[in-house]
């Protein structure tokens, strides 16, 4: 791994050296598990490594569940039952997958917020984020094709709507649809290739991981700063610095074990909380519940979908100027998606010289309007699309765009950051150094921010 | 058949829904079930009970189709003796495609065998109802109610057996109950419960109260049959990660305490 510089892998003995010149994986890894890491990493640096563990747990229940379930219509329903109720340990496997889906959303969007105030998407990290965004996006539809699985009538009916979105593109969307679907309507052929593609989607998400690991160990982890390692020599790298292993595996390993102990007293004490209680009741084409409501994590962008209604100035008038193309459903589907791809541009989007909210006032409350922000396009989400909360939605989403799209971009130019320290060394020492340093941070020679 | 069973399906799954979704339109009872709260359990007894209250009236309209037989021995349910599993399944008659040289005959159940399913159309089966009627969660659809109280299906299944307010009407061809706990008001199911319709023979009291409570807890066995294990295996979880988070903080403490100390000697420019 270029960039920070730091020590290297020797291969020590014979059968080291042996293997060293035709595969060098042990030195792969070495370098992989010791990369210099900034000594100053907070608590939001955790989630990595709770994210991994989610991929695998997933995985792991995952397999054994399809060892057991039967992706057929007539099927699907009672072979989850027969899991609950006749498999070994069964009951626990599909509560830890069911609730790990939930752990790993939580864990993705506390990863995702904390690269949105520390500037963590910023030169040079946009590939990192890029993929991490990716990332999310197979992550959702994975889900998505998993909560269809089970067959009960969320399921059916969450999959109706979805796939209907693809079915509001102009000309060639209802061929995509049924394309999609495998027919008409969610069906069998719908049900098997759900399956398949749930199955196959987590490994290229492991890949996709991989990548990411790759991209971020190649400039470096950003940290509370947003302050760069020191490269000029490794003495000055090691005084920013500290191996991943062993001082932020163990830190990482205790986060993850709290967060697992509330975890598991979820999955053994309140495991359908969740869920929505009308997937225990079987799929049928016949009898469309009142309120379709999707899986919690996907409540924010379902109800920037719903937000955008034939009602809204903004899509009369796309509709009038695309004559009637761009009709209230289609804009739904592209704010959806655009809620998602507005995230992914952050990079470009954000013009401020200082890549940490630490050190940027005005950005700060903006940020946090945008963490309470989502937190109310979730729960409005949730709610029937009548009275006062189709307004909420709408203020909701139209805040989500502009932040990125107006604010972020203004932000950098209006804005005056604080003094950022100059070594990430500085910080350290300001949270654990000699008492008297604290005071002496605000008079070290603050850098200006360009 | 099918026809009607979903029509049925639709006309409850609508008015749940919308319940759900206006805060809970039915008025349901915050009944104190022994299973509640992470180290709630199941009553042996009460299973029983409810069982014995299912077979006599709920089982000549609803079914139990998930449920297998055999599990009324199972530990954490009723555990009812094996031999006495076995008489109790020759109650039900199922049918079994095999006899009869593949054309299928009537026979007597064994335990292997699952309950039957619901003998009326419009009458759905019971097995998931105590998960399916949970959705009533509390104010505003934050689910407070469902996290703090407690409450779920088994509440909404005893609150709507009590419900009955005498008041019926005809619609389109067919007699509605009035119900407070039904979402709407108006519910197809004639009072099944009038007050020592079983004899217990434990002597617990047969008003009706009592006895929707009993079978509420039976159809929460029915729906979530792994409960105890299920929280016995979270505790334990619980448990274990809490010592072992306690061993990992004591190992972050140590490891980073000399990066700290030198921090704290060094004194910043």
């Amino acid at each position: 791994m270029s960039g920070i510089p730091h020590d290297h892998y020797e291969p020590k003995s014979g059968a080291e050296k042996w293997l060293h010149r035709r595969l060098p994986v042990v030195g792969l890894m070495y370098d992989t598990i010791m990369i210099p890491t900034p000594k100053n990493l907070n608590w939001m640096w955790i989630w990595g490594i709770v994210l991994t563990f989610c991929l695998g747990l997933q995985i792991v229940t995952g397999i054994i569940l399809a060892m057991h379930y039967t992706p057929h219509v007539d099927h699907a329903f009672a072979s989850v039952e027969h899991i609950m109720r006749n498999v070994n340990g069964g009951h626990m496997i599909r509560y830890l997958h069911m609730n790990g889906a939930s752990l790993f959303f939580i864990a993705v969007y506390a990863h995702i917020f904390r690269g949105l105030y520390y500037g963590s998407y910023k030169e040079p990290r946009e590939v990192t984020w890029i993929i991490g965004i990716l990332i999310f996006v197979l992550m959702m539809g994975t889900a998505f094709m998993g909560y269809v699985l089970p067959w009960g009538q969320m399921s059916f009916w969450g999959a109706t709507v979805i796939t209907g979105l693809f079915g509001a593109i102009p000309f060639v969307g209802e061929a995509i649809q049924t394309w999609l679907l495998g027919g008409p309507a969610v069906d069998n052929a719908t049900l098997n290739r759900f399956f398949s593609l749930h199955y196959l989607l987590p490994f290229v998400i492991a890949g996709l991981v991989i990548v990411h690991i790759w991209a971020f160990h190649t400039t470096g982890n950003n940290n509370p700063t947003g302050v760069e390692v020191r490269r000029n020599s490794k003495e000055e790298a090691e005084r920013d610095t500290l191996p991943f292993w062993p001082y932020f595996i163990i830190k990482d390993l205790f986060a993850l074990a709290v967060i697992l102990a509330a975890f598991f007293a979820i999955v053994g004490f309140m495991p359908n909380y969740l869920g929505h209680p009308d997937n225990y009741i079987e799929a049928n084409a016949l009898a469309t519940p009142a309120h379709i409501v999707p899986e919690w994590y996907f409540l924010p962008f379902y109800a920037i979908l719903r937000a955008f209604d034939g009602e809204v100035w903004v899509v009369i008038a796309t509709s009038w100027i695309t004559g009637g193309i761009v009709d209230a459903k289609f804009f739904g589907v592209i704010a959806m998606f655009g809620a998602i791809a507005v995230m992914a541009l952050a990079p470009w989007l954000d013009t401020s010289a200082v890549r940490s909210g630490r050190y940027r006032p005005m950005f700060k409350v903006a940020f946090w309007i945008l963490g309470f922000d989502f937190f109310l396009l979730m729960w409005v989400g949730a709610m029937p699309a009548e009275g006062i909360y189709p307004y909420i939605a709408l203020v909701g989403s139209t805040y989500w765009f502009a932040y990125f799209l107006v604010i972020l971009p203004l932000l950098g130019v209006i804005e005056k950051p604080l003094p950022q320290p100059e070594t990430i060394e500085e910080d350290f020492l300001a949270h654990y150094g000699k008492k008297a340093t604290s005071t002496a941070e605000g008079a070290a020679a603050p850098t200006p921010a360009e | 058949m099918f026809g009607k069973l979903t029509a049925a399906l639709a006309v409850l799954t609508l008015s749940a829904g919308s319940a759900f979704a206006a805060g809970g339109a039915g008025k349901v009872y915050d009944y104190d079930f022994s299973f509640e709260g992470p180290f709630g359990s199941f009553d042996q007894m009460q299973l029983q009970r409810g069982l014995q209250v299912y077979t006599e009236i709920c089982s000549g309209c609803h079914g139990l189709q998930y449920v297998p037989i055999r599990t009324l021995s199972d530990p954490g349910g009723p555990q009812l003796p094996v031999d006495q599993v076995r008489a109790y399944a020759e109650f039900y008659e199922v049918f079994d495609p095999t006899l009869f040289d593949g054309e299928g005959d009537f026979r007597a159940a064994t335990p292997n065998d699952h309950f039957p399913g619901s003998l009326l159309p419009n009458a759905p089966d019971l097995s998931m109802m105590a998960k399916a009627r949970a959705g009533f969660s509390g104010p505003l659809g934050l689910g407070t109610n469902q996290l703090f109280k407690g409450m779920g299906g088994p509440e909404y299944i005893a609150s709507l057996l009590n419900g009955y307010t005498g008041e019926e009407k005809e619609e389109a061809g067919a007699i509605l109950y009035e119900n407070t706990a039904f979402p709407g008001g108006w519910i197809s199911m004639s009072p099944p419960l009038w007050g020592d319709d079983v004899l217990y023979e434990d002597g617990s009291p047969t008003d009706i109260e009592s006895v929707a409570q009993d079978v509420s807890a039976f159809l929460m066995w029915t729906a979530e049959p792994k409960l105890m294990a299920r929280k016995e295996a979270g505790f334990k979880g619980v448990l274990m990660l809490t010592v072992l988070s306690v061993l990992l903080y004591l190992t972050n403490k140590r490891l980073w305490a000399p990066v700290k100390a030198r921090a704290k000697a060094t004194p910043a420019e």
